[in-house]
């Protein structure tokens, strides 16, 4: 071990053996907040309505609250996972150490694809409330909305490109608005301030349950969009000051966000609007919370919820670019994929590579395939991550137990949460069974090839000792 | 043509700027620094050196 002082401002955080530039540790528990939540909080602000159409407002508040102890688990396991594996790359990383190498592949991909397919459908429909705009604004004909697709995508690249904090500072800026539009347009909507608009008894009457208990199984699987993406703050972890704090504090803060946010525009889109116009996401209700804002009369509110709706599109889009880079960058440091990506930019400090290179792919989901299938895409490689993660923590407690190495964050009642996060896996994979088999089968298909070809080709380039990086003990059992 | 047409055209500009921005220092900087600099990151380092990893017993 050479004698350096990594605390030092030449070292700046850059540990010795060898690394000259590496990933800078600046962040603090709100960007971790802000990357989790700004991700997710687009969900809230449209998508999650389907649930509605498919089983009535009472099972999608069902599906809500399902899925909200799904992604609790999902928090909780992670703050433990993450606070004691704090690298770049996130379940990626944690699976590496953890399972094993063509876990770890998997998960990577998961997370890239997921993450890029986000991005490109946050893109798409920023490029369609432009257009909104511009036709609520006078402008005649069709709106072009390429020019503004590319120019969210971009933008929000060059902004990574250029550095972690400025990128993750406007996010907390943008998600705190977007957030702060909800709690304003329940406290205008409810009564609390000014007369109230609901009227809940007279909107659910006869419509309950309009398709039975079906429906609610039906209705889960966009449940899911309430909160989609909460587990994109592990992939601060390397660029964090503080990692066994930042990320336990930013996730679950994040997650009781989440959970407020949820319930409120569950609340405040059902007492407003009738479940079929709010059901259909296609030809009714395309963002319900704007919806609800038109509704209620106030100008100021329709503003509110317009610069909500996107800016909460873009802060999604904007986490979904810094996560899909960092596990990209990390599997590309370890050989997972060529080397070459694994490269820090030595001013910017940021993976510039994989940020550059992710880009087109992200222009091609975004211009060249529907909206529908790249959410659907986007949703199974994030529920097959999910899947991953009870395993995930079953292993890391019996391999190492709790009193062999330090945790930032030890999550309670385990393995409940593990057993009820992999129960709610398997009901959830019935659901989007149900609705969308022949996706599920073809993306499963997708993961087994390209584990033949990881397993009997890639594996050999792979950095098998130097990818084991922590200083941990040998594994109980090994 | 009114204000939306410009916006647009303003939107294909700045898209080739940022995009161009992006490679041209990405071009700059491969050229500038030697490929062992640029991928020496390695993970776990910070942790190495400035966290224990040790119980309390």
């Amino acid at each position: 071990m050479t004698e350096v002082d990594i605390t030092s401002k030449t070292m700046d955080g850059i540990g010795p053996h060898g690394v000259k530039v590496g990933l800078l540790r600046v962040l603090g528990p709100a960007h971790v907040w802000a990357l989790g939540v700004g991700i997710v909080l687009v969900g809230e602000y449209m998508g999650w309505n389907f649930a509605v159409g498919k089983g009535g407002a009472y099972a999608a508040l069902i599906a809500c609250w399902f899925a909200g102890i799904l992604y609790t688990c999902v928090a909780m396991i992670d703050s433990e996972v993450t606070s004691t594996v704090a690298s770049a790359g996130g379940q990626y990383t944690q699976a590496k150490h953890i399972v094993g190498p063509l876990m770890a592949f998997n998960v990577g991909l998961y997370l890239v694809f997921a993450y890029t397919m986000l991005e490109a459908a946050n893109a798409i429909t920023a490029g369609y409330l432009v257009s909104v705009v511009a036709t609520m604004t006078g402008h005649e004909g069709e709106l072009n909305q390429r020019p503004f697709i590319i120019l969210v995508i971009m933008f929000l690249a060059w902004l990574n490109y250029r550095g972690v904090l400025a990128t993750l500072t406007f996010n907390l800026v943008i998600t705190a608005f977007a957030f702060a539009a909800i709690l304003i347009l329940f406290l205008s909507t409810s009564g609390i301030i000014g007369a109230g608009i609901m009227d809940h008894a007279a909107l659910f009457e006869g419509h309950a349950l309009p398709y039975g208990w079906i429906g609610i199984l039906a209705s889960l699987h966009f449940g899911l969009w309430f909160y989609l993406g909460i587990e994109g703050t592990t992939q601060a972890a390397e660029e964090v000051r503080s990692p066994a704090r930042a990320l336990p504090f930013g996730t679950l803060a994040g997650i009781m966000t989440l959970l407020i946010a949820a319930t409120l525009t569950w609340y405040v889109c059902s007492g407003v609007l009738p479940w079929e116009f709010l059901g259909d996401g296609v030809n009714g209700s395309v963002a319900p919370l704007f919806d609800t804002a038109r509704l209620s009369g106030s100008a100021g509110l329709v503003w509110l919820l317009g610069f909500g709706t996107l800016f909460a599109t873009l802060a999604s889009a904007n986490g979904c670019i810094n996560d899909a880079s960092r596990a990209w960058f990390a599997m590309g440091r370890d050989k997972y994929l060529p080397g070459w990506f694994g490269a820090v930019h030595p001013k910017y400090r940021t993976p510039y590579r994989a940020i550059v290179f992710l880009v087109p792919i992200a222009l091609i989901f975004a211009l060249g395939a529907p909206l529908d299938q790249v959410i659907t895409f986007s949703i199974l490689s994030g529920l097959l991550g999910y899947t991953f993660m009870p395993l995930n923590i079953i292993l890391f407690r019996r391999k190492w137990p709790l009193n062999s190495i330090k945790r930032g964050y030890e999550h309670p009642f385990h393995p409940l949460p593990a057993i009820m996060l992999l129960s709610l896996c398997g009901v959830t994979f019935f659901a989007v069974f149900l609705g969308y088999g022949t996706q599920l089968v073809a993306m499963i298909g997708f993961y087994i090839v390209v584990s033949l070809w990881f397993h009997f080709w890639r594996y050999r380039f792979v950095n098998r000792g130097a990818q084991f990086t922590m200083p941990w003990p040998k594994p109980q059992g090994y | 043509m009114d204000l939306w047409n410009w916006l647009e055209y303003g939107a294909w500009a700045l898209s080739a700027a940022f995009g161009l921005h992006m490679v041209l220092d990405w071009l700059r900087t491969d050229s500038t620094y030697p490929e062992d600099v640029l991928t020496s990151s390695r993970e776990g380092e910070l942790e190495a050196m400035a966290e224990e990893h040790k119980v309390k017993s």
